[in-house]
């Protein structure tokens, strides 16, 4: 622990590194993704001299990327806040089958995307009251409801795809706004949404004093287990908002729907900068995180390179975004120290 | 005890620092430090926060590398490349956070590093054996070598570090603040080992901001000041203060308490009737009036900081009423809504967000009275902030700056800034000086009457008795979970309250 004052130049010095770290951090992750470009560019340097595929492959890294980012902007309230949600794709599996089911066909797109939120919204705050009221940990309540919540899909949906004909659900993917794809719009309103919750609301500063130091937190008068239960209940809604997104682009919905998106999720928010431990952590960061898997995704598909290289890659690019950011912060700690 | 004669065999100098400089990009940490340990010493080393300390033991210990100067240990010049070495060259150091696995065994923590093996086997009834010697030789053999150090109060674990010394057979031990985590009993507990380890020619390196605990057990004091040796050498239980303060200030600071002011009767704010607590507090009647500051007199363990966090709120109690201005208190959020404010005894894991800057900690409590619609204003708050800061003296001023940057006593009164902000009627204040050193102490003393001027009740817990008595206007002392006495400040003195926490048993034998 440092206790002592360091002199005024060092802490001028660690003051802006505090403050531009998340910055640096941001400009790391597009500087992955340029670099991911330049090697599309180069391997496949005839597709990247047709404008107008340009311009629709990168249209289609948005796109792919809308429901998993939306994902990632509640998983990234969740682990700052001190938490973690290993249920996020089985909660948009129970939300895109419910929303899906005959039953809740015949009230229209109103009825299916209000039957996806709630049902979200609900999983969300079963797992809030297990962890906060329950006191269990986070990681084992949402992974018993992982299994459950998938459990439950496959018994409503009877292990069936169901077929969505619902044409106003169904256009949600191919309507475009102003020549851009209204998921990839969708995308856009939560992660500002999310921006602004996180920095400019008393949500957002209770959601880092509650992850930084909750005894603290705790003592300030702040309700930690209300607050938990709600970022619960906020990683929850992102899934709803998320099942209604894949279940039009797929047209229908089925029980393994979004499978392994929690790790997806969560591997996004940590490259993007957010702590494990809680604390700290940055919206535009994971959003980015979510850009850099999308366009190697792309990257390979566009190589027809098999999805296992694709997945050896990821893993090999999460552990390189940790190590570099260990080592980042270790400067900054020893920084602090003289 | 008579102060003994100067040791025949203390004449030989095993360490000796000349001229030592330790730079880091953009600050001198040491700039010209001068030590001399002599065998079977006990070297006091006095400074204010920030005058290079912690460097200096850490350069002895092998964690930073000297760029600059002189180091001889026992006649070699000496430049320890990792702690390992230092170890392997007898100098242990026991840090404050003592470094100990918790999960492990007492032996096992004791030989960590370099466990007695066979074969890659741990040789673990030697290792235990082993250490049942040393702890016997720490005057500890009772305690038994294979518990897990988990299960030990700080004082044990204490002893568990310097057992680990002991296994390295350390020629010299470097403390750093080790009364700081024990009560009065232990550390006379502690100063009997150090005795006994002197007595075996063994150098002891004592840090301490505590100036009765360096009279007590001290030889010679060396005295540090932005990174340079001030004053060397000086005879521990002879130089008078004012000089040890002016040598560490540069300045001359009366370690001094402000005036007492006089108080007009009023009714009370905080009425605590019979609150009890299984194993922690018994039928604890208090009270606490508008702009009167109370103190509470204990030792550690007796219950004091349980009853504190009670009385906010965040524990439940088994019976009993805690009333703020007529309205029952039952729950934490209702406390603070109350107007009802504290700075908990671990200022760093129960009240700062240490990576969050200065403001946001300040306004960890209010912020949500700032907001509109649940907006944040950050600049409103930042405002706020910073008039809090000139209020309290907080040095650096720099709102922005991340609370992990600043000094102890500057952390501390961003936590009282916190209540400050909030219209906090009633504040309660555990230990609110540990590890403050002396300048900040006396600006805190006058941040807390100044607080009482202004009418905010302060209900106040110490471990040092000239701290309750110098501050509080009513004492409270507290035995064993049940308060023993009460009594206005100015008609008890040290001695009784002393005497009342101890209940006379346990400084039998000892001599005054």
């Amino acid at each position: 622990m440092i206790t002592e004052t360091a002199p005024p130049e060092v802490q001028k010095r660690s003051q802006r590194r505090h403050i531009d770290d998340n910055v640096i951090r941001n400009l790391g992750l597009v500087g992955v993704l340029i670099l991911l470009i330049v090697v599309g560019i180069i391997t496949k340097p005839d597709l990247y001299s047709d404008p107008t595929w340009v311009k629709n492959n990168f249209l289609t890294i948005l796109q792919q990327a809308s429901a998993i980012g939306v994902v990632t902007v509640g998983m990234t309230f969740v682990i700052i806040g001190g938490g973690i949600d290993l249920s996020v794709g089985a909660i948009i599996a129970l939300a895109g089958v419910w929303a899906t089911t005959l039953a809740t066909q015949s009230y229209g797109a109103a009825g299916m995307i209000f039957t996806a939120l709630v049902v979200g919204i609900c999983v969300g705050l079963v797992n809030g009251v297990l962890i906060s009221y329950g006191k269990l940990v986070p990681f084992i309540a949402t992974l018993a409801m992982l299994v459950a919540a998938r459990g439950l899909a496959a018994q409503i949906s009877g292990k069936q795809t169901q077929v969505s004909a619902n044409t106003t659900i169904n256009d949600i993917a191919s309507t475009k706004l102003l020549g851009i794809p209204l998921l990839v719009w969708i995308l856009a309103l939560v992660v500002a949404a999310g921006w602004v919750l996180l920095n400019r609301t008393t949500f957002g500063r209770r959601t880092v004093a509650v992850g930084g130091n909750p005894e603290a937190a705790r003592l300030a008068g702040i309700n930690i287990k209300r607050h938990t239960l709600l970022l619960y209940a906020l990683s929850g809604l992102c899934c709803g908002i998320a099942a209604i997104m894949l279940t039009s682009q797929a047209t229908s919905a089925q029980a393994a729907m979004a499978n392994l998106y929690e790790l997806d999720a969560i591997a996004a928010a940590i490259i993007g900068g957010t702590l494990l431990s809680g604390g700290r952590g940055t919206i535009i960061g994971a959003l980015f995180g979510v850009l850099v898997f999308s366009t190697i995704t792309n990257l390979f598909a566009i190589n027809n390179l098999s999805t296992e290289v694709q997945n050896m890659v990821k893993g090999g690019i999460i552990v390189l975004a940790v190590l570099i950011q260990q080592f980042r912060f270790r400067s900054v700690t020893q920084l602090l120290k003289r | 005890m008579t102060i003994p004669a100067p040791r025949e065999s203390s004449e030989d100098v095993v360490l000796r620092l000349t001229d030592v400089v330790k730079t880091f990009p953009g600050v001198r940490a040491l700039d010209g430090v001068q030590l001399e340990v002599r065998a079977g010493e006990v070297h006091c080393l006095l400074g204010q926060n920030g005058a290079g300390k912690s460097t200096l033991i850490k350069t002895l210990a092998g964690v930073h590398h000297a760029d600059g100067g002189e180091i001889t240990w026992l006649g070699e010049p000496f430049a320890p490349a990792t702690p390992q070495a230092a170890m392997r060259a007898g100098i242990a150091t026991i840090y404050q956070e003592l470094d100990l696995v918790d999960d492990l065994s007492i032996a096992e923590n004791a030989f960590l590093g370099h466990e007695q093996t066979r074969f890659g086997f741990t040789k673990r009834r030697s290792t235990a054996s082993r250490t049942k010697e040393i702890l016997t030789r720490l005057g500890h053999g009772e305690i038994p070598p294979r518990q897990a150090v988990r299960s030990l109060p700080a004082a044990g674990k204490q002893i568990v570090s310097m057992a680990r010394a002991l296994s390295h057979d350390a020629k010299l031990i470097v403390m750093d603040e080790p009364s700081a985590v024990l009560a009065h009993d232990e550390v006379e507990n502690l100063f009997r080992i150090i005795r006994e380890l002197t007595a075996e020619n063994i150098a002891v390196i004592y840090i301490s901001h505590r100036l009765e605990e360096i009279r007590e057990i001290g030889d010679r004091v060396t005295v540090l000041k932005d990174g340079r040796t001030t004053a060397a050498n000086l005879p521990a239980r002879t130089t008078p203060t004012r000089d040890l303060v002016s040598k560490m200030t540069g300045r001359t600071i009366e370690y001094v308490f402000p005036p007492r002011r006089t108080l007009e009767e009023k009714p009370p704010l905080l009425v605590v009737d019979g609150l009890t607590r299984e194993h922690e507090f018994a039928d604890v009647s208090l009270t606490v009036a508008p702009g009167e500051i109370v103190g509470i007199a204990g030792l550690v363990g007796s219950g004091r900081s349980e009853l504190l966090e009670t009385i906010f709120g965040a524990r439940r109690p088994d019976s009993g009423t805690i009333t703020l201005d007529g309205k029952r208190i039952r729950s934490l959020g209702t406390a603070v809504r109350k107007g009802m404010g504290m700075a908990p005894e671990e200022r760093k894991s129960q009240a700062l967000l240490l990576d969050e800057p200065i403001y946001k900690n300040m306004t960890l409590s209010s912020f949500s009275g700032f907001a509109r619609a649940g907006f944040t204003d950050a600049a409103g708050e930042r405002k706020a902030a910073e008039r809090t800061a000139d209020q309290l003296e907080l040095r650096p001023r720099d709102v922005m700056r991340p609370v992990r940057t600043l000094s102890g006593g500057n952390q501390q009164k961003v936590v009282v800034g916190r209540w400050l902000l909030g219209d906090t009627r009633l504040l309660l204040l555990d230990e609110p000086t540990r590890g403050v050193d002396v300048g900040a102490r006396a600006e805190l003393y006058q941040v807390i009457q100044g607080l009482a001027e202004n009418g905010v009740g302060v209900l106040l817990v110490s471990s040092e008795v000239p701290e309750v008595l110098g501050l509080s206007d009513r004492v409270l002392v507290m035995r064993e979970g049940r308060m023993i006495r009460e009594a206005p400040a100015d008609q008890i003195d040290e001695d009784t309250v002393l005497d009342l926490v101890m209940a006379g048993s346990l400084m039998e034998g000892e001599p005054a």
